[in-house]
């Protein structure tokens, strides 16, 4: 069976954002950009599904700038198969990046999409949601572990402990931390990696019309907190908090 | 103008997180509660103070707040509602995306401030740039951060229960289990105190030996950054930070948190930050309101005798 991994080139997880002076975003100029984390994540999932023999072929996507290729390759790198890019200098939002793979799914015919659970940069968490109702197929978030058969067992991170669900197939499963840890790509892997098939494309072969249902009026840096006192002593601490109320 | 509000609740009681979506619901519009799954809890969320009218919804899949069974529901509610707003926990994440998507509307995630009826806040970046956004979409989808609103009053309201057709569809899912995290402390998102522990206590062990006993003097809550629990020091719903619980308490007591971008984006808007480190240069106490310099292992131990 064949698995679709969505991958998206974000700020890199070690920078810490500027925003911009004139309010309008945060600056990426000169600024490393990888892989989101949360997509690296998939894409280690869909390799080792490969490697269990559960999938047959593994295509990543990304949508964004034409640097997104690198990406991309990162993904060849780490054992995808191919890869699409679809191109564009747009800020694409979640409803739309859906609608896309939505439409490459429909082509590609997948049995399982798997996704980071959210970008780094924009936060949203709404990706393989809107891309599962948009398909009609089920959805297990936030996985933790992923086991296929003739149906995907998922077992979810949730706010009160571990949630379980079992997904018919074709389905979306979007990653949490917690289900495995990526693999670096060796030298040979990133070399071949460069001979891997990768397609470009753009939203308008998909019929996906990218225009942004949210403006940005304004992007602020939040409050900051000022530093406090240093105590000296677990004594000053219990009085501090005794002052405060919380100790007795 | 009226708001849906997703309620999230156990099977029986409401969650506090519904409580604080309450409220931001009431600044776009007549405050109504989608209750899926639970007649008592729809029962209760009839007394929410501000709470108008609920839709009370079951059948398969609901009573596990399933996202491709309530999703189905909501969007049919929404021909009558002008927005729909979910509170950002693992439950709202789940099925508001899901519901926008049904209406061909772009979600407005994890919002800070209801500006106007079409604009509003919200962190982008761990919580490191704030956005102002303004939503072109005829109808809205929220998700809000419960620590940004003051909880509605959980009695006081007096709203009809309706009951709604939860519809026939099967979404392909089905519920196999819930290993639910046991605990007499009180939860994460709604406790007054939290203490927090990081990589520093270097085993599951020691986490919970000298953690435990300082929560339960303290009536706290135990959280842990990302690094404790990826160590498998404490459960994943322990983890405070941009990708796992954001809390806001009273007081929040960082013990062996270096203070990481990613953790301080969950937990930098709590009243008073009281940070424990042996490492005077970790980040954590540039938000600290008091730090103390040790060893945690000392300290500890001693913290919870004094008090």
């Amino acid at each position: 069976m064949k698995v679709l991994v969505a991958v998206k080139r974000v700020i890199d997880y070690n920078v810490k954002p500027r925003v911009k002076m004139d309010g309008t975003g945060v600056d990426l100029a000169n600024v490393k950009m990888s892989m989101n984390p949360f997509d690296e994540i998939a894409v280690e999932e869909a390799i080792r599904l490969k490697e269990k023999g559960a999938a047959t072929e593994i295509v990543a996507v990304s949508i964004g700038p034409a640097k997104a290729q690198e990406t991309l390759r990162t993904a060849l790198a780490m054992g995808a198969d191919r890869a699409i890019l679809v191109q564009t200098d747009e800020e694409v939002e979640p409803l739309a990046v859906a609608k896309i793979l939505a439409k490459i799914a429909a082509e590609e015919q997948p049995q399982l999409v798997i996704l980071g659970k959210q970008a780094i940069d924009d936060d949203n968490n709404a990706t393989g949601q809107m891309l599962a109702a948009l398909l009609g197929w089920p959805q297990g978030t936030f996985a933790s572990k992923v086991e296929l058969s003739d149906s995907a067992t998922v077992t979810r991170e949730v706010d009160g402990g571990l949630e379980t669900v079992k997904l018919n197939l074709p389905a979306v499963v979007t990653t949490d931390l917690r289900l495995n840890e990526p693999r670096y790509a060796s030298l040979p892997n990133i070399m071949k990696a460069k001979s891997k098939p990768l397609a470009t494309k753009s939203p308008g072969d998909y019929g996906v019309d990218v225009a942004r249902r949210l403006e940005t009026l304004k992007v602020v840096e939040p409050a900051r907190r000022q530093a406090g006192i240093k105590v000296g002593s677990v004594d000053e601490l219990v009085e501090k908090l005794k002052g405060m109320g919380i100790a007795k | 103008m009226s708001a849906l509000v997703l309620v999230e609740h156990d099977g029986s009681t409401i969650k506090d997180a519904t409580l604080a979506t309450v409220t931001a619901a009431a600044k776009l519009g007549e405050v109504h509660a989608l209750v899926a799954g639970s007649d008592a809890a729809a029962q209760a969320a009839a007394k929410i103070a501000g709470v108008a009218k609920v839709y009370s919804a079951n059948g398969a899949g609901l009573e596990h707040q399933l996202a491709e069974a309530v999703a189905p529901v909501a969007a049919k509610l929404m021909e009558s509602h002008d927005s729909f707003v979910a509170p950002a926990t693992t439950t709202g994440k789940n099925i508001a995306p899901r519901v926008a998507a049904l209406l061909d509307v772009m979600q407005v995630s994890d919002v800070l401030s209801v500006e106007s009826a079409d604009t509003f806040t919200r962190p982008i970046y761990a919580g490191n740039a704030i956005a102002t956004v303004k939503s072109n979409d005829a109808k809205k989808v929220l998700t809000v951060r419960t620590t940004a609103f003051e909880k509605a009053a959980a009695d006081g309201g007096s709203a009809s229960v309706e009951q709604v057709d939860a519809g026939a569809g099967d979404g392909g899912s089905s519920f196999v289990g819930l290993e639910a995290s046991e605990s007499e402390r009180p939860e994460l998102t709604s406790a007054k105190v939290i203490v927090s522990g990081g990589r520093a206590f270097g085993s599951s062990e020691q986490f919970h030996s000298l953690l435990d006993p300082l929560a339960d003097k303290l009536g706290a809550a135990v959280g842990a950054s990302r690094a404790a629990v990826d160590a498998g020091y404490a459960p994943n719903d322990y983890q405070v930070g941009q990708t796992g619980k954001i809390v806001a308490p009273q007081v929040y007591v960082a013990i062996g948190i270096s203070g990481a971008i990613q953790h301080l984006a969950g937990m930098k808007d709590s009243k008073t930050i009281i940070a424990i480190n042996k490492d005077e240069e970790a980040p954590i106490f540039q938000v600290a309101d008091i730090g103390l310099v040790g060893d945690l292992f000392k300290i500890v131990p001693e913290l919870t005798e004094k008090l």
